[in-house]
C-alpha cells in the first residue's frame, strides 16, 4: 500500500471504528490550537520566502542590465560631451547599448522627490547615460579612467554593483523563509507526537480492552492516527485562512513601496499556502503513526 | 485448538501453576474450580496469551504463544471469546456498542446492527438497556454483557471467569444453556468458576469435566460435584 493510500484510507476512516477512542482529553484543543498557530506562521514564513525571491530576482535583473554614466557640463557643452561618452562606449569591449536617457524619462526619474511638473531645463542637472552589458561584462575600472582622461565631467555610476549583496542579502532571506517553514513543520511534528503520546497514556484501559477483544496494533494505531491528522488538517486550514487574511490585510505593494510593503502573495502565489494545511496533516499523519507504534510497543 | 503442556507460571521467585497440561478440543467443555487465588484467572490468560508461560508450551490454534506476534495474538483473539473477571468495557460506548466490540475491531462492523446482536442482546436480558453506557450498568448486568461481547463473533473457544458471579439463578441457567448450546455447535468451553450448582446443572445436559487447581497443579475434580 502506497504512503498516500494509507494517508487516504486514515482520512477516509470507519465511522464505527472511529468511535473506540474517546473524544475527550486536552490533547484535542492542544493540537487544533497548536496547528492552527503554526500554520499561521507558516504563511507569513512562506510569504516572506516568495517576496524575498522575488525581491533577489528583481535586483539580479536590475544588476544584469545595467549601469549609469553621469555627465555634468555647462548646458552649451552638454551635447557634446554626451555624443563623446556615446562613442566611447560605442568602442568598449563589453558593451552591448548604451544611449543617453530623454528629458522625460530624467523627469520621471527625480519626480518621486521633487514632485510632477519639474522645470528640467531651468536646473543644473546632469544628464544620463544608460550603459547595457554584454553577459561578459566590460572592464569598469578601465571605463572609468578612459572617461576621465577624455570626458572630465563624465561619472560612471556603476550603483547596481551595490546590490549584490542585497540580492544575497535576499537570496538568503528566501532560503531563511524555506527553513522556517521546516522548522515549523518539525515543531508541528514534535507537538503533535507530544498530544498523540499524552492521549495514547490517558486511554491504556481503552487499549487494554482493545486488545483483549482481538483488536491488532494497527486498528489501534489508526483510530488515533485519523483523529490526530484530522486534528492537525482542520486546525492548520484555519490558521492558513486567518495567515492569509492578515497577509492580504497588509498595506499594498506598489512601485515606491519597500521590502515590508511587498511581503505578500502574487498571482498565482496565493494558492501556495493551501500546502500548508497539506504538509500539516501529512506531518501529523506520521508523527502520530510513529509516535503511536512506539507508545503501543511499550505497552505489554 | 489450544493444547497446554507441562506449562507453568510463576512471578517473583514463586510458583503459581505448574506442569499444566490440557487439551481444549473442539467440543470440549471443561469447568475450572478452586480457591480464590489458585490460579484460575492465570490459567485462562494462558489460554489467550494475556501471559506467557514460564516453562513448558502453551499452542494457541497451533501456534506456540511464546513465539507469536502482537498480530497472531490479535487474529487468535478473534477466535476467542473471553470473559473476564472484572469485565472491563469501554465506558464512553454504549452497552451494544460495547456488545460488538469484537465485531468493530475485527472489520465486521456492519453486522454490528444486524439481527444477531439484537437477538443475542435480548437472550441476555439488556434489550431494556441496550443504549445505556456502562457505569450505568449493575454488577449482573455488567457480566452478562461480558458474556453476550464473548459470543458475538460465534468464536471457536469460549473462556469464561466466574461468568455468573453476580447473577441470579434463573438468568445463570439461561446463560449457562448458551453456552451449552454453542458447545454442542463444536465449540471449546471452558468456565471457571466457584458455583458448584451451576456445574452440576451442565453436567445434567453435557459431558463436561470438572477441573480442580490445587497447590498449582491440575486435577480431575472428585465424584463429590
Amino acid at each position: 500500500m502506497s504512503a498516500l493510500s494509507r494517508i487516504l484510507d486514515v482520512l477516509q476512516g470507519d465511522a464505527q471504528a472511529d468511535r473506540v477512542v474517546p473524544r475527550r482529553g486536552h490533547s484535542v484543543q492542544l493540537t487544533l490550537f497548536t496547528s492552527a498557530a503554526m500554520a499561521f506562521l507558516a504563511v507569513f514564513a512562506m510569504a516572506l520566502s516568495l517576496a524575498s525571491g522575488r525581491l533577489a530576482d528583481r535586483w539580479s535583473d536590475a544588476l544584469a542590465r545595467s549601469s549609469t554614466i553621469r555627465i555634468s557640463a555647462p548646458p552649451i557643452e552638454m551635447d557634446a560631451q554626451v555624443w563623446a561618452v556615446l562613442g566611447i562606449l560605442e568602442q568598449t569591449p563589453g558593451v552591448d547599448s548604451a544611449r543617453a536617457l530623454t528629458e522625460d524619462e530624467q523627469r520621471a526619474l527625480l519626480e518621486p522627490w521633487f514632485g510632477p511638473d519639474l522645470p528640467l531645463e531651468d536646473l543644473p542637472v546632469p544628464r544620463l547615460v544608460e550603459v547595457i552589458e554584454t553577459p561578459q561584462g566590460y572592464d569598469a575600472e578601465g571605463l572609468r579612467q578612459r572617461l576621465a582622461a577624455e570626458v572630465p565631467g563624465a561619472v560612471l555610476d556603476d550603483h547596481t554593483r551595490w546590490r549584490r549583496p542585497l540580492v544575497q542579502a535576499a537570496s538568503r532571506l528566501r532560503t531563511l523563509g524555506w527553513v522556517s517553514m521546516l522548522l515549523i513543520l518539525g515543531s508541528t511534528a514534535a507537538m503533535v507526537t507530544l498530544a498523540a503520546q499524552s492521549a495514547l497514556a490517558a486511554n491504556r484501559q481503552v487499549i487494554r480492552v482493545l486488545r483483549l477483544v482481538g483488536a491488532r496494533d494497527v486498528y489501534i494505531a489508526r483510530a488515533f492516527v485519523r483523529r490526530f491528522t484530522l486534528r492537525a488538517l482542520s486546525g492548520a486550514a484555519a490558521g492558513t485562512v486567518l495567515g492569509m487574511i492578515a497577509i492580504a490585510l497588509l498595506p499594498g505593494s506598489g512601485q515606491q513601496a519597500g521590502f515590508l510593503t511587498g511581503l505578500s502573495f502574487s498571482g498565482g502565489e496565493w494558492l501556495w499556502p493551501i500546502l500548508v494545511p497539506l504538509l500539516s496533516a501529512i506531518t501529523a499523519f506520521w508523527a502520530t503513526r510513529a509516535a503511536a507504534f512506539r507508545t503501543l510497543r511499550s505497552m505489554p | 485448538m489450544i493444547d497446554l503442556k507441562e506449562a507453568a507460571y510463576g512471578y517473583g521467585g514463586g510458583t503459581l501453576l505448574s506442569e499444566i497440561s490440557l487439551r481444549l478440543a473442539p467440543g470440549s467443555f471443561h469447568f475450572l474450580t478452586g480457591p480464590s487465588g489458585a490460579g484460575k484467572t492465570t490459567f485462562l490468560k494462558l489460554c489467550y496469551a494475556d501471559l506467557r508461560a514460564t516453562s513448558g508450551s502453551v499452542s494457541i490454534f497451533g501456534q506456540d504463544a511464546a513465539g507469536m506476534s502482537r498480530d497472531e495474538i490479535a487474529h487468535a483473539r478473534q477466535r476467542m471469546g473471553v470473559v473476564h473477571q472484572d469485565c472491563e468495557f469501554l465506558d464512553h460506548l454504549s452497552l451494544w456498542e460495547n456488545i460488538a466490540l469484537p465485531l468493530t475491531v475485527a472489520g465486521r462492523g456492519s453486522a454490528a446492527q444486524d439481527g444477531n446482536l439484537n437477538d443475542l442482546i435480548g437472550w441476555v436480558g439488556l434489550g431494556a438497556r441496550r443504549d445505556a453506557l456502562p457505569q450505568e450498568l449493575s454488577g449482573g448486568e455488567r457480566q452478562r454483557a461480558a458474556l453476550a461481547r464473548a459470543v458475538i463473533t460465534d468464536p471457536d473457544v469460549i473462556l469464561a471467569d466466574e461468568p455468573t458471579g453476580n447473577i441470579d439463578w434463573d438468568m445463570s441457567l439461561r446463560l449457562l444453556q448458551l453456552l451449552v448450546e454453542l458447545n454442542r455447535m463444536g465449540k471449546a468451553v471452558v468456565i471457571a468458576t466457584h458455583d458448584l450448582a451451576l456445574i452440576r446443572a451442565a453436567k445434567a445436559q453435557v459431558s463436561a469435566r470438572v477441573l480442580r487447581i490445587k497447590d498449582g497443579r491440575l486435577q480431575l475434580a472428585g465424584a463429590d460435584l
